[in-house]
This record gives structure tokens, C-alpha cells and sequence, in this order.
């Protein structure tokens, strides 16, 4: 029986693009953490105003608590790009990805009074580039991103095999 | 037959698509190897460009800051307080006491670690004067503190609490003391001290008259007591970099430095006399001295303005030059060793705090160094906050010094023009910062990094470790009186600061330009 192709050819080639590229952003921004010497988010949580400035606070006030969120974001941000990359665990990669880059846009959202003292990319009104690719990051985890052009294909052909 | 040929190219067409698909499985490691090229590309030209700088401004062995020197050992030294309000209990805490209440509102969130870190200097706070008895009491709870950093133990020794200083310094049982008082007692208690034999640790600015100073300062000079004025920026490690790179000329001839307050609170105006919710803070004829707070300063009756907000009189202190431009001389001072000025004009006036105060709110001083040929300007504002720092102008560069350090090319600098030309310079951002966190010198970094590096911070970083520059700053004292040697802010460096700030008060008071007179030593 032939199976259906989840998407055209354009599609999944845009589908793919997409992928590929969020992954090389978020995987660019974990290796340059890593590269920084003594690289730190407290810069970036100390600017935190909005419903997040109270968690911020508890980080930044926290030692142990702050080197643990270094660890996690920059070896985070590495995992996930790597997974877009590669379309490995894609699903999963996905999710953390949208989850972890809309912790950012609430650390940092342009929201009407808030004034941030790091000048921002751009002028934003409440949308930012950040929100855009949390977004497009949940839309790469409702479609079967990994089912084409993916690592995941093979894992999951592998696993029908043995059964 | 015909079934067979159709199922064999089935299969084929089978495999082939599935090698197809093995394929495109595989289009995520091209694009990791591309990603991974890019990456190393992009690390080495940044190294290339970091190192070119570096290695044309020749900075490469100053990437660290140098070691600061640990504590000397030594026997226990006993120190004694004079004037235990808001600076006392910071040096108590550089000397390594906090009060109870203060260990435990730092306890939550692991404040307090980074100050059980501190060295142990192996002194003993055996000695509190304070004219108020609340300020005397927390400064007999904060030497008897039982919780010590750096591993030390209580010295098991009493506190004692003197009414007056002379009494404290009849005590044989007191070797050392840090005067902590309002400006107007520092130089006599500085001069009694030394005259007592004790060694001094005082807080700037040390004179208000040109009499007390010389007095102080012979006094000094014929004792060999150690003597340190309390400026703790130029303890930053940061500092120490800047020296280096002043020697080795990376900004070309300097000739004018700027340096400037900006303020904008009524707490920074020094308008403390009030509470949170507004009250007027404790404080009573009954629980204070006021005869000994008055001291050698004119009668006046007790009032809680006056008793907090001394600063803002000239009777008790010589307001933002005093309290402010001392720092800033001593920073430029202690890096280019620049002196006395020939002359000095002040101008300046009471424009927006509009209270009883004597000390103008916007003043300007302009000091001259012909033989240098250079000139200092102190421009300070107390109703603007926007951060102007303190840069140090040179015909090829500009260095701004704070809590961390920057230096700009110039666009017209001659000694730059090949690499500006080359575009290895760029005149529109710093081509070396360096920031207290990583003590690492950091060429061509993002614009977000260098605003990082801008921000204040009240410790310097030894070894990635915060450290408390008062502490520092206390630590060399201590060490001088254990082992000898001179304190940075010796009275050498304190007569030069306390005749530059005298002259600047003088021209703003007499509303004319002073000048320093080296044979006579006066003020003409």
C-alpha cells in the first residue's frame, strides 16, 4: 500500500528550511554563550521588568540557582538546535525550543511602559522577533516536522523493523 | 513473467526510494558541518582581530589583573572606631564585622558567602566613640560579632565604649584607629591620634583649612605611625591595569581629564534626616552629645538637619568637593601622580535644592598643571544622574575609568591612523574594555557586553571572587603597620588632595582664581 506523503514537495521543503534554520540560531546563540569566557544571563535577568522580573530576582539573588540556569540555557539552547538540525527527537527539540525562547520574550517582552536600557533589534510593539520564533517554533512541533527530511524518519523505520 | 518484472521494479523502485529517503534523513550533518566551519571561521578572525589590537597597543601581558597581596601575619591588632554611623559599619565589615541583624538579613540567598570569603585580617574592634548612644551601641554589637570571615575565630576580647576620643586614645589598650566621624573632627582627631601613637586610618577629606592640614601632615611626617586616607576605589584591579597602560602611553598626550557627579536624590543631595515614612530619624539632646558632635565648629543648637545632613554646611565639610571630587582626584592622582595644581577656579551656584544648605548643588572647578601641560576639570551636578564618568583625553585616545575600563581610539589620533586607516581600529566603539568580572583585556566585544561592563559595582573581582575594595583598601594598612612600608594614600597623597579640594573651595567661596604657592606652601 502506498502511503500518503504528509505534505507536497514545497511543503516540506519550506517545513525543512525552517527547521534548519531556527536550529542554527538557537545552536549559534549555545556555542557563542559557551565560547564567552564567564558568560553569565545575569545581565540579561537583571533587566527582567515584567511578570517574570520576581523569578529573575530569585536567579540572579542565587548563586547556585544562577549557575545551574547558565548550565541549563547554554547546554539547553545547544541540545535543541542540534535536534532541529539533525531532525532528532524534532517533536521534543520543538516544544523545549518554543518553551525556553517564550521564557525569553516574557524576560524581555516590549511591552507599552516598560523601558528596557539594552537597546532592542528592531522597533517592537508587543510582537517581537523572539515571540515570531517561539511561534514558529510551536508550528515546527504541531507538524510532523520530523517526519520529513529528518533523522526521525529513520529512527522510527528502524523501530517498525524490529518489530 | 510479466507479474515477476513488475515486482522486481517495485522493489527497485522501492529501494531507490528508500535510499532517497536515507538521504534526505541525512541533509541535518552537511548543514552541521557547514554550521561548524562557520563557527570556527568567525572564532579565529575575532582572535585575529583581538590579538592584532592587543599586540599593536603591546597589552599582552597585562590580560590579568596581578595578584592583590594577601594579609601579612601578624599579632592581633586592636582598633579602635571614632564615629560609628553609616561608613563605620562598612569598614567594620571590611575589617570583617557585621552586625548580627545585618548577617541576618544577608543570610537568604547566599549574600553572606561571598563576605565569609573575605581575608581574615586578624584584628579586633575593642574599642566604639560615638557622640549618639544608638550609634555607639550598634557599634559595640557589631564588633562583638561572633560569625568571622576567612575562617577567623572571636579574639574573645571586650568592646569598650568611650565617651570621648581623647579618652580612647589614652588607652594603651587601643594600637590603631579609623576615624569615621563628619568631616569637621578628621584632622584633629587624625593629628591627636598620631601624636598618641596610634596608627590612623581616616576618611577623606581629611582637612577643612589649609592650619589643620599642615598640622596633620607634620604631625604625620614626624611619626612613624602609618597613616591611610579612606579612598577605596583605586583598590579595583581594574586600576591596576589602567596604570599599566598609562605607562606604556596606549593614549598619547593627555591634556585635559574630566571628571564629574552625577546626581539627582534627595539622598544623594545629603537630605538623609528623614526616615522611610518620612519621620524625622532617632535623635535627641538626650541621647546625643551635641557639644562634642560641635566640636572646634561654631555654636549652634542641636538640630536633627544639622546632625544628619552635615554636608550640606560648610561648617562641617566642603560639600560635593569634599565628599566627591576627593574620589575623583585621588583616582587620577594615584594613576598619574599629577600633584598640586598652580591653580584652580571654581564656579557654581544653589540652583535647584533649594533648602538651608551653604554647598552649591552645580559647581564646576577647573584645575591647571602648566608644567604637565594638562588640565583637570570636576564638573558636578546633584539635579542631573546622566552618567558622564571619568575620562582621561589623549591626543590618540580616551580612556573611561569606573568600576571597569575603556579605551577609545581617537579619529584623528596620529599614532592610530594606519590601523584606523586599515580599519583594525574602529573610532566608534572601545577597542579594549576591560571588565572587573572576567579581569580579561576584551578587544572588538558585542555592544551588550561592554553595557554589562559599564554597569557599577561597589567589589572588584579577584579571581572571579567579589571582593569588598574597602576591605582591600583596609587590608593594606593593616599590612603596613605589621610589616611597613607605605599605604597609597599616604599623607604625601592626602596633603596634594586636601590643598587641591582646599583651593577649589577657596575660589568658590572668594568667587576668584586661586593659586598654590610651593615655597610659601600657602593658598595665595
Amino acid at each position: 500500500m502506498q502511503k500518503t506523503k504528509p505534505f507536497t514537495n514545497l511543503q516540506a521543503i519550506t517545513l525543512v528550511v525552517l527547521r534548519l534554520l531556527i536550529g542554527w540560531h538557537l545552536l549559534y546563540e549555545g556555542i557563542s554563550k559557551l565560547l564567552i569566557q564567564n558568560w553569565s544571563s545575569a545581565g540579561f535577568l537583571r533587566e527582567s521588568q515584567w511578570i517574570m522580573s520576581g523569578v529573575a530576582k530569585w536567579i540572579i539573588s542565587n548563586d547556585t540557582v544562577l549557575q545551574v540556569v547558565d548550565f541549563m540555557n547554554i547546554w539547553g539552547l545547544i541540545a535543541i538546535g542540534l535536534g532541529l538540525i539533525l531532525g532528532l527527537f524534532t517533536r521534543a527539540a520543538a516544544i523545549s525550543g518554543a518553551i525556553l525562547v517564550l521564557l525569553y520574550y516574557f524576560n524581555n517582552a516590549p511591552i507599552i511602559g516598560i523601558e528596557y536600557s539594552i537597546p532592542a533589534e528592531g522597533s517592537n510593539l508587543i510582537v517581537s522577533k523572539t515571540l515570531i520564533e517561539a511561534v514558529a517554533l510551536c508550528v515546527l512541533a504541531v507538524f510532523p516536522a520530523g517526519k520529513v527530511w529528518a533523522l526521525d524518519t529513520l529512527v522510527s523505520q528502524f523501530k517498525n523493523r524490529k518489530k | 513473467m510479466d507479474i515477476d518484472k513488475d515486482k522486481s521494479q517495485q522493489t527497485e523502485e522501492k529501494n531507490v526510494q528508500s535510499r532517497r529517503n536515507v538521504i534526505k534523513a541525512l541533509v541535518g550533518i552537511p548543514v552541521l558541518g557547514t554550521f561548524a566551519y562557520e563557527v570556527l571561521q568567525k572564532t579565529s578572525q575575532y582572535k585575529k582581530s583581538e590579538s592584532s589590537i592587543i599586540k599593536e597597543l603591546n597589552l599582552g601581558d597585562i590580560q590579568k589583573p596581578s595578584k592583590v597581596l594577601g594579609a601579612v601575619k601578624g599579632d592581633l591588632i586592636r582598633v579602635g572606631i571614632i564615629g560609628f554611623g553609616n561608613r563605620a559599619e562598612q569598614l567594620a565589615s571590611g575589617l570583617g564585622f557585621l552586625h548580627p541583624d545585618e548577617i541576618k538579613s544577608r543570610l537568604p540567598g547566599g549574600k553572606l558567602d561571598d563576605w565569609l570569603k573575605q581575608e581574615d585580617l586578624n584584628v579586633a574592634i575593642t574599642g566604639i566613640c560615638d557622640v549618639f548612644d544608638l550609634h555607639a551601641e550598634k557599634g559595640i554589637a557589631t564588633a562583638g560579632c561572633e560569625l568571622l570571615p576567612g575562617g577567623a575565630k572571636p579574639s574573645g576580647l571586650a568592646v569598650k565604649r568611650y565617651r570621648t576620643y581623647r579618652e580612647m586614645l589614652d588607652d594603651k589598650a587601643i594600637d590603631a584607629v579609623v576615624v569615621a566621624t563628619p568631616d569637621h573632627h578628621h584632622a584633629r582627631i587624625a593629628t591627636d591620634a598620631i601624636n598618641a601613637g596610634k596608627h590612623v586610618y581616616c576618611e577623606k577629606s581629611i582637612a577643612l583649612n589649609e592650619d589643620e592640614l599642615h598640622e596633620v601632615y607634620d604631625a604625620v611626617k614626624n611619626s612613624d605611625r602609618i597613616f591611610q586616607l579612606g579612598h577605596q576605589i583605586t583598590q579595583n584591579v581594574v586600576f591596576q591595569q589602567a596604570k599599566e597602560i598609562m605607562k606604556r602611553d596606549v593614549l598619547g598626550k593627555i591634556t585635559l581629564i574630566e571628571t564629574t557627579v552625577n546626581r539627582n536624590s534627595a539622598e544623594g543631595a545629603w537630605i538623609r534626616h528623614l526616615d522611610k515614612n518620612g519621620n524625622p530619624k532617632p535623635g535627641s539632646t538626650q541621647t546625643i552629645d551635641w557639644e562634642q558632635w560641635l566640636g572646634n565648629s561654631p555654636q549652634k543648637p542641636f538640630s536633627i538637619d544639622r546632625y544628619y545632613n552635615w554636608t550640606k554646611f560648610f561648617d562641617y565639610d566642603t560639600g560635593m568637593l569634599g565628599q566627591l571630587f576627593s574620589h575623583e582626584y585621588d583616582a587620577v592622582n594615584q594613576l598619574m601622580r599629577i600633584g598640586i595644581p598652580k591653580s584652580a577656579v571654581s564656579s557654581g551656584g544653589i540652583y535647584y535644592w533649594k533648602d538651608n544648605r551653604d554647598i552649591p548643588d552645580t559647581l564646576q572647578s577647573v584645575f591647571e598643571y602648566p608644567e604637565r601641560e594638562l588640565t583637570l576639570m570636576f564638573s558636578a551636578t546633584l539635579a542631573n544622574s546622566r552618567s558622564r564618568g571619568r575620562v582621561f583625553m589623549g591626543h590618540d585616545a580616551s580612556m573611561e575609568l569606573g568600576e571597569s575600563l575603556s579605551i577609545t581610539a581617537n579619529f584623528d589620533s596620529t599614532k592610530y591612523q594606519k590601523q584606523l586607516e586599515s580599519g583594525i581600529i574602529d573610532p566608534n566603539s572601545p577597542m579594549i574594555t576591560i571588565n572587573p568580572g572576567s579581569g580579561d583585556i576584551d578587544a572588538v566585544s558585542s555592544a551588550t557586553e561592554k553595557y554589562y561592563s559599564s554597569r557599577g559595582l561597589t567589589s572588584t573581582y579577584i579571581d572571579g571572587v567579589p571582593v569588598d575594595v574597602t576591605h582591600l583598601h583596609l587590608k593594606e594598612w593593616i599590612n603596613c603597620i605589621r610589616n611597613g612600608g607605605e599605604t597609597s594614600d599616604n599623607i604625601d597623597r592626602a596633603f596634594e588632595e586636601g590643598i587641591t579640594i582646599l583651593m577649589a573651595q577657596k575660589s568658590y567661596v572668594e568667587k576668584r582664581r586661586v593659586e598654590w604657592d610651593p615655597i610659601q606652601r600657602k593658598i595665595v
